[in-house]
């Protein structure tokens, strides 16, 4: 069965949304990781630290 | 060292880049022997003239460059290659000035319509996206180009990737900018707002655009600094997301390989949606996510701090990334477009306030610990001003994507005004910030030869801007409501041409504004040239090797 423009926009509004809003998180979480801390203090002074 | 020069090589990059430009430059002259337009053959003459200039310059620095490629480090340094990051940098300066002159001309032709000469070439319809593309791609795209070879390198400690490519990608970009602006005075456009080139000239910034995005990545993949700064996502960001919207929105298929008309793909309403999503984007992408990767590399450096919160940082790349895409259709309000699109559209917009300001507390409280270099170093008062006319346009656009404002704002001068504090205050800024600092880093000079003259652009743009959008906030307030004024009677109490009229005040300021603004970019590049030419060499220890700008 081809899909219909229904069927896709059903899948779009419904796995496609819960699809972004996990990876929006997982990036969320990511950035907020508490062992992450010491990398980010690195990594926020990369521009100040270059040869 | 006379063994190693007989055994010079020809890289296959140099012949195969060599014999490639030899076989696009005959094939061009046939395009032109048979085109059936004159425009469509000066363009491909243009062409095969680019490429046999190539040809001999790939030539000419086979012959000059030693037997062996430069090296990766030297003394365990990275040996950056910085010749096309300069070439970039005096480009984006030149085009500058030439697009802010042009606006100059269009906003006096709107004040004054004589000033169009009566003339097709000098017309407002073909010289008003000469400027607009004159200032977003070529100097914006210049400054895009300049600083993400320059800041990619630096943060991976790495050289960047490939011989030739680097400069294929600055100088393949740039012949897109002319082809793009003599078509327009020529009368070639397709019509899309900020997507005016025709197919061939899309075609080409295509290919030099996939070589860019190469560049960029084979560098990263290089890098010996482990972490990928922040600076370089929103390049990357930058990079892949114009590629995409460049390839959907000129989706398009020419009437002939002979001739510049095409005709786009998309029909009707889904051609403008997929017109507003890349124009929308191309703000979102071009002008925003881009220009923040400078923020990212340029305050910090400047301010001699790191980055107020890393975290904010990756927090604000990500809910950027996920919310701009779905703002174009509030280009769209009150058309055709289903009203669940619009509303998409203007929810995503008034989101996006979120990334927006979460970005510029991370830009300005980067300063912390530093604020009183806002007072000594006008070149961090730019960037730093550049960062709050960030907040203050990414504040007014949502505002004026909410329905009820829109129907005020929309097809007024106030989203000329809008789209020029972002510009001028918000790009322009952060681009003369970035730019003032690159130059002396550059070409290994202490200092700019003259804090003052910054000072003086400082002042003279910033008095430019404020005339320039508080005019067109009152032009466009006052055209809108003439605009929706009835009588007793309900009939509409203006005509379209009483509107006009009443504009002509704020025009002449706006007109003012421009005027200042363009002053001011003189100045800059006055001191710009004393600097790189008078300028007082940096000690060896900051910049030790000449060789370093080698590639040139």
């Amino acid at each position: 069965m081809s899909p219909t423009f229904e069927s896709a926009s059903a899948f779009a509004a419904s796995w496609g949304l819960a699809y972004f809003v996990v990876l929006f998180v997982g990036a969320v979480a990511y950035a907020l990781w508490p062992s992450k801390r010491e990398e980010f203090e690195h990594a926020a002074r990369i521009p100040l630290t270059e040869d | 060292m006379t063994d190693r020069s007989t055994n010079k090589q020809m890289t296959w990059g140099e012949g195969g880049l060599a014999a490639v430009m030899a076989a696009f430059a005959v094939f061009a002259l046939l395009i032109a022997a048979n085109a059936h337009t004159q425009a469509y053959a000066f363009h491909a003459y243009v062409f095969s003239a680019s490429a046999v200039a190539a040809v001999f310059a790939i030539i000419n620095r086979y012959y000059d460059r030693p037997a062996e490629l430069p090296p990766q480090f030297i003394d365990g340094k990275p040996n950056y290659n910085m010749g096309p990051v300069k070439f970039a940098t005096i480009a984006s300066m030149f085009w500058g000035i030439a697009g802010f002159t042009v606006g100059l001309l269009i906003a006096l032709q709107l004040a004054f319509p004589v000033l169009n000469f009566d003339l097709p070439w000098t017309s407002f319809g073909r010289l008003r996206p000469l400027h607009t593309s004159a200032v977003i791609f070529a100097f914006g795209g210049n400054v895009l180009l300049a600083t993400s070879f320059y800041v990619v390198q630096r943060t991976s400690r790495a050289r960047m990737a490939g011989d030739l490519a680097p400069w294929f990608v600055i100088l393949g970009y740039n012949l897109f900018i002319v082809i793009a602006g003599t078509g327009y005075l020529l009368g070639v456009t397709q019509g899309k707002e900020y997507a005016e080139p025709e197919w061939y000239a899309d075609l080409w910034l295509t290919v030099v655009w996939v070589v860019y995005l190469l560049v960029f990545l084979l560098t990263l993949a290089k890098r010996t600094e482990p972490h990928i700064y922040v600076a370089n996502w929103f390049y990357l960001a930058f990079i892949v997301t114009i590629a995409v919207l460049h390839l959907v929105n000129n989706a398009a298929i020419p009437v002939s390989i002979y001739s510049p008309k095409s005709y786009i793909i998309w029909s009707g309403l889904q051609d403008a949606m997929v017109q507003w999503w890349y124009g929308h984007n191309a703000v979102g992408f071009f002008l925003t996510a881009g220009f923040l990767a400078i923020m990212y590399y340029f305050i910090p450096k400047r301010a001699e701090r790191p980055v107020y919160s890393y975290r904010l940082s990756i927090i604000h790349f990500w809910a950027l990334i996920f919310m701009y895409i779905w703002a174009g259709p509030h280009h769209l309000h009150f058309t055709a477009l289903p009203d669940w699109a619009q509303t998409l559209g203007m929810t995503f917009s008034i989101m996006l306030w979120m990334p927006s300001w979460g970005g510029m507390i991370n830009g300005l409280m980067t300063l912390s610990g530093a604020w009183d270099k806002l007072r000594t170093d006008p070149v961090l008062r730019m960037l730093v001003v550049s960062v709050a006319f960030y907040g203050m346009s990414t504040f007014e656009g949502p505002l004026m994507s909410i329905k009820a404002v829109n129907s005020l704002s929309h097809y007024t001068d106030w989203t000329i005004g809008h789209v020029h504090s972002g510009a001028l205050g918000w790009v322009g800024y952060v681009s003369f910030g970035a730019i003032y600092c690159l130059v002396p880093w550059l070409w290994n000079k202490r200092e700019l030869f003259s804090m003052r003259l910054v000072n003086w652009h400082f002042w003279l743009s910033t008095i430019g801007i404020v005339f320039y959008i508080c005019a067109m906030w009152v032009a466009g307030i006052m055209q809108g409501l003439m605009w929706r004024a009835y009588t007793a009677l309900g009939f509409l109490e203006y005509s379209f041409v009483e509107t006009t009229e009443a504009l002509h005040p704020m025009y002449i300021i706006r007109a003012l504004g421009g005027a200042l603004f363009v002053a001011g970019a003189l100045v800059m590049a006055y001191n710009l040239y004393r600097t790189i030419y008078d300028g007082e060499p940096a000690k060896a220890a900051i910049e030790p090797n000449p060789a370093l700008a080698s590639g040139h």
